[in-house]
């Protein structure tokens, strides 16, 4: 409060006492109105004062065309992405499932025929085993080692699908980080929301990364424009018509 | 044939050495990005480099620029394997100088083509 106010109010006050002593209610009600009049228009002041400063603020903020991208765009993008991650291990974990199931019953079937010819051979081998036995058992070795053979070539088949399912770890890590450099986005947009409130707004520090790849593309997200490979055919023709 | 395996993702750089292994390819190397790489491959006699592009510290494509300057490098054959996929990108590659451009996720099949074809081409 100003000296001149508190001299202004200082004299209200001195005429609402002489009012009263002589007990004049109409200029004692208006002196009052007088006094709380000009505390309202201090207040009212005031308040504009703070709005004013939060209406700037607001579009400053609003400008800032990073947080508005975040909310618009890479939120939304964001939800896409880690359904792709659980798409993407949900596969992986499927397919690796399913070639597990697929060979224990072929290594199961292998070891009992191996434990029943290793029998049958262990008794040859004591002179125990009738000349038609004898004849029947090659004729089982010779089918076992075909069997083997197919059996293998199956298992081989079979591990290093299991291996080209683990490939899932690093697409989906990548997606994961650019997650969680949204979510970091996200926490310093808040933090200057809550400084903004607090009258203070902090300039925004630049990105200093270097220029971003774009990484890992997900289906339904980045594939929208016409500028990306979406299979390995894609780029084959591309490199072909630069003449690789 | 001496490989060397450039991914900062372990899980991939395990991936891609089996199944140079199941192509007959067993004396491979790996490096987790350029910066570790480069060095590995100027002091040894390696004869082929499968790398990523987006590596912290230094990335696969300027991996592949200093290679191609460095005069007793310049002739390594470099196959790509990235989940990198822009159309700009793929053209960067070929610009810089590589021989192969895989995408991510690949299948055990087109890596072996396209390691056929990277040294088709050299021998050819």
């Amino acid at each position: 409060m100003t000296e001149q106010d508190q001299e202004i109010q200082l004299l209200l006050a001195k005429k609402l006492v002489q009012a009263l002593e002589i007990n004049d209610e109409v200029a004692a009600d208006e002196i009052f109105s007088e006094i709380s009049g000009s505390r309202e228009s201090a207040l009212f002041q005031e308040v504009g004062r703070l709005t004013r400063q939060l209406h700037d603020s607001m579009n400053n903020f609003s400008l800032d065309a990073k947080m508005t991208e975040l909310t618009a765009n890479d939120i939304p993008d964001a939800k896409e992405r880690l359904h792709y991650v659980i798409t993407m291990t949900e596969q992986a974990a499927n397919s690796t499932l399913g070639v597990v199931e697929d060979l224990l019953p072929i290594s199961n079937d292998l070891n009992e025929k191996a434990t029943e010819l290793s029998d049958k051979w262990d008794r040859f081998l004591a002179k125990d085993m009738p000349f038609q036995e004898f004849k029947e058992m090659s004729g089982d070795i010779t089918a076992y080692f075909l069997q083997t053979k197919n059996d293998l070539s199956s298992v081989q088949t079979g591990l290093t699908d299991i291996l080209m399912a683990q490939s899932f770890q690093d697409i989906t890590g990548q997606i994961i980080k650019k997650v969680i450099t949204l979510v970091e986005d996200l926490e310093k947009g808040m933090v200057s929301l809550v400084s903004i409130s607090g009258g203070q707004l902090k300039k925004k520090s630049k990105n200093t990364d270097t220029a971003e790849l774009p990484g890992p593309v997900v289906p339904g997200v980045d594939d929208k424009s016409n500028d990306v490979a979406k299979k390995q055919d894609d780029v084959d023709d591309l490199l072909s018509s630069l003449g690789f | 044939m001496k490989i060397l395996v450039v991914d900062d993702f372990s899980t991939m750089r395990r991936i891609v050495k089996n199944l140079l292994r199941d192509l007959g390819f067993t004396n491979t190397f790996e490096a987790d990005n350029g910066k570790t790489a480069l060095p590995m491959l100027q002091s040894g006699d390696f004869d082929f480099l499968v790398t990523d592009w987006n590596m912290p510290g230094m990335t696969g494509i300027d991996l592949l620029k200093a290679v191609r300057a460095d005069p007793k490098l310049a002739k390594l054959p470099v196959l790509m394997v990235t989940a990198e996929a822009k159309r700009e990108q793929i053209i960067l590659a070929a610009q810089t100088g590589v021989n192969g451009y895989v995408i991510k996720p690949f299948t055990a099949i087109t890596l072996k083509e396209k390691i056929d074809k990277v040294f088709e081409r050299i021998e050819g």
